[in-house]
């Protein structure tokens, strides 16, 4: 060997080591798989935001640790969304991921994922059976149990002593699930129970048989353009006067309100989070985001930004290290980070305890519609199913 | 009995969107021959520019124009560049190339308008409610669609009946190469024909903006029942939309309205109101079923032929 080779080689292996040095830094990758498109694609956008605002404000570090956020549209679509987890998981080796939005697509695809022995964090959906029977060491959900917010408002008709409701919700799932849930709380009168069609635009023929009904009060669960549709034309008919409407935090979300404009004005809802929480993690967060983004964080944000957290407070206690998933489990159920929504920890079958308030819409002093805190219902509130699952017991 | 005028009154003002949605796409399939998936899209476009036209001008009228004309230059424009590609390829082609013009829509609209829904508050001199039958407020928009309704069924009378371009319409419904031979320019008749479907699509995404939530894909829950109408009264006829869609807007209300009850007389409640439910959303494809087993070709279908 002569000298000129010698010294190419010890070139050749300190740029070797230099990569390889390259390599155990490289980021953490985590996969995003969420719904941006149809017309629940805001929600997945929200989560987006949220999560990214997280990153942004530690300079594209969560915990320390660099991180790469993949972000993937399931279009609402429970195949597309397993088609895009097996990718990541075979060819992106990705470990950790998060972004389901809708209960469906959750179901169809986070009990593969998680025996595949990738961790996952629901930003979002919480359907029953993953928090009950379905429960896996792997999953973790850092927004609700579907039913909390339903269970809420029960609990608050109830504390209120508001009475003769008119139950609304449409025919399927989730929508028999939020009526279940709103009456395991409520133990006043049901004066009717409605359930229309999924997707329905027109709610012309349920309001006059609603205001034949004669009700006090009117609880309803609409997600997205169903609930704009149905609270627009119950404002129009004039009914909003006479009976006030109730309904969980996802049909008077920031958007869904600003696109329903002054009809909105009064809505009584239910939810875990609210703009005017006052705590620091919760004021700089709705600052910096509205500063980001030129308009308000929605609920759905904040669980986006409290699950980069939530990933962010694990990383740093692992290191960075992905490989071991035991110990970064473990330090995912510590849940050792300030949440917007101040108290927050998981529970056995690692779902949230967690404070569930009512807000109001009202208008602010500038002209913005927005969501305002009215009482907190429930302290460290828990889930109903913990007790089916199998974990921690 | 005033909750049973009532919900007539909710089903015609539901038949009168669907009614203006229908004619336009029933006047393309009877002229052109052509099945059109993507006049949802130009739905969703009048609703959008209109929604966003009045909230620069604060004017309804305004938004009502800006929302009609840029369905009717969209329209036109998807005519031109797309649509008469397709009149002689056979219809499966013709779906497809729709369908995917509806995925483009969509994604347009996300582009340039965001994720979020907009909002279009209805016009002050029409958010009221006008009392229609003692302790029947009825709202003074739903009104007003019912009258936009009637003026657009008079409007198509008279320029379907009674002047030159509704007759070579008609004629060219009838056998268009037999009025092309007679040398009318069938080309522009049909980008005029095309431009005036998509006027009507605009006008009804205008008109249900307020009561409806202004979002990408809006345009497709109703343009299934439009389907259901054409079927219904006919394709091709414009007499059989009209019958079309005020029937359907009648039975879907009706049957929402009182199916759960009608099974409540001889099921228990539970049971009834889920059988009420089930059959209520069911309602006009089993009178769609029925149409079709009596008169395949629909109401009025098969006049020309």
């Amino acid at each position: 060997m002569t000298r000129g080779t010698f010294r190419l080689a010890a070139a050749a292996a300190a740029l070797c080591t230099a990569v390889a040095g390259a390599a155990s830094a490289a980021p953490v990758k985590i996969g995003m798989i969420t719904t941006l498109s149809t017309g629940g694609g805001y929600l997945g956008e929200d989560i987006r935001n949220g999560f990214r605002l997280a990153m942004e404000q530690n300079d594209g570090r969560l915990g320390g640790v660099d991180v790469e956020l993949i972000v993937e549209d399931d279009g609402r679509k429970p195949g597309n969304a397993r088609q895009i987890a097996t990718r990541l998981i075979q060819s992106e080796g990705v470990k950790v991921m998060t972004g389901s939005v809708f209960s469906n697509v959750a179901m169809a695809t986070i009990p593969k994922i998680v025996r595949d022995g990738v961790i996952y964090i629901s930003p979002n959906a919480g359907p029953a059976k993953l928090a009950g029977r379905l429960c896996h060491e792997n999953y973790f959900n850092a927004a609700y149990q579907n039913d909390n917010f339903y269970e809420a408002m029960g609990q608050y008709f109830t504390d209120e002593g508001l009475d003769n409701v008119y139950l609304l919700a449409p025919n399927y799932a989730a929508g028999k699930d939020a009526l279940t849930g709103f009456k395991r709380y409520y133990e006043g009168n049901v004066v009717g129970e409605v359930y229309t069609q999924l997707g329905q635009t027109d709610y012309a023929a349920e309001i006059a048989e609603l205001r034949d009904a004669d009700p006090d009060n009117v609880f309803f669960f609409y997600p997205g353009g169903m609930g704009i549709n149905f609270i627009k034309q119950y404002v129009q008919a004039g009914l909003d006067e006479s009976i006030p409407l109730y309904g969980p935090g996802f049909s008077a979300d920031n958007t869904l309100v600003d696109a329903v404009g002054d009809a909105a004005l009064g809505i009584v809802n239910s939810a875990h989070w609210s703009k005017d929480l006052d705590n620091p993690v919760n004021r700089r967060f709705v600052a910096d985001y509205t500063e980001r983004y030129d308009r308000e964080p929605t609920l759905y944000a904040a669980q986006g930004y409290d699950t980069a957290r939530l990933i962010g407070s694990a990383l740093a206690a692992t290191g960075g290290d992905v490989s071991d998933t035991a110990a970064l489990r473990e330090a995912l159920a510590a849940a050792d980070f300030d949440s917007v929504r101040g108290d927050f920890r998981f529970n056995t079958n690692h779902h949230p305890i967690q404070d569930i308030y009512v807000r109001k819409v009202v208008r602010e002093d500038d002209g913005n519609l927005t969501n305002q805190l009215v009482a907190k219902v429930f302290d460290d509130h828990e889930d109903a199913y913990a007790g089916e699952c199998a974990l921690g017991q | 009995m005033q909750l049973l005028l009532e919900q007539v009154l909710n089903g015609l003002q539901f038949g009168v969107t669907l009614l203006l949605m229908a004619s336009g796409l029933t006047l393309v399939f009877g002229i052109m021959r052509l099945i059109n998936l993507a006049h949802g899209s130009l739905f969703m476009v009048g609703a959008y520019v209109g929604a966003t036209a009045l909230a620069y001008t604060g004017s309804f009228l305004l938004g009502l124009a800006a929302g009609v004309a840029a369905a009717a230059l969209t329209g036109m424009a998807m005519e031109a560049l797309i649509i008469r590609r397709l009149y002689r390829r056979d219809h499966l082609d013709q779906v497809l190339a729709t369908f995917g013009l509806i995925l483009f829509f969509n994604e347009l609209v996300r582009v340039v308008w965001g994720r979020q829904p907009l909002s279009m508050d209805t016009p002050a001199w029409l958010s009221g409610h006008v009392t229609v039958l003692p302790g029947v407020p009825y709202p003074s928009f739903r009104l007003a669609v019912i009258a936009v309704g009637v003026a657009v069924i008079a409007l198509l009378y008279v320029l379907i009946m009674r002047t030159r371009v509704g007759m070579r319409i008609r004629a060219g419904a009838s056998n268009r190469e037999m009025i092309a031979a007679l040398g009318v320019n069938i080309r522009l008749l049909y980008t005029l024909v095309f431009g005036f479907g998509a006027c009507l699509a605009g006008l009804a995404g205008v008109m249900a903006a307020p009561f409806l939530a202004v979002q990408s894909g809006m345009g497709e829950d109703i343009l299934i029942l439009t389907f259901v109408v054409i079927v219904i009264g006919g394709i091709g006829s414009i007499r059989g939309a009209v019958a079309g869609a005020l029937l359907v807007g009648v039975v879907d209300t009706l049957g929402r309205a009182y199916l759960p009850d009608l099974f409540a007389l001889w099921l228990p409640p539970a049971s009834a109101g889920t059988v009420g439910t089930a059959l209520s959303s069911m309602a006009i494809y089993v009178l769609m079923a029925a149409v079709l087993a009596i008169r395949p070709q629909g109401l009025f279908g098969g006049a020309h032929d």
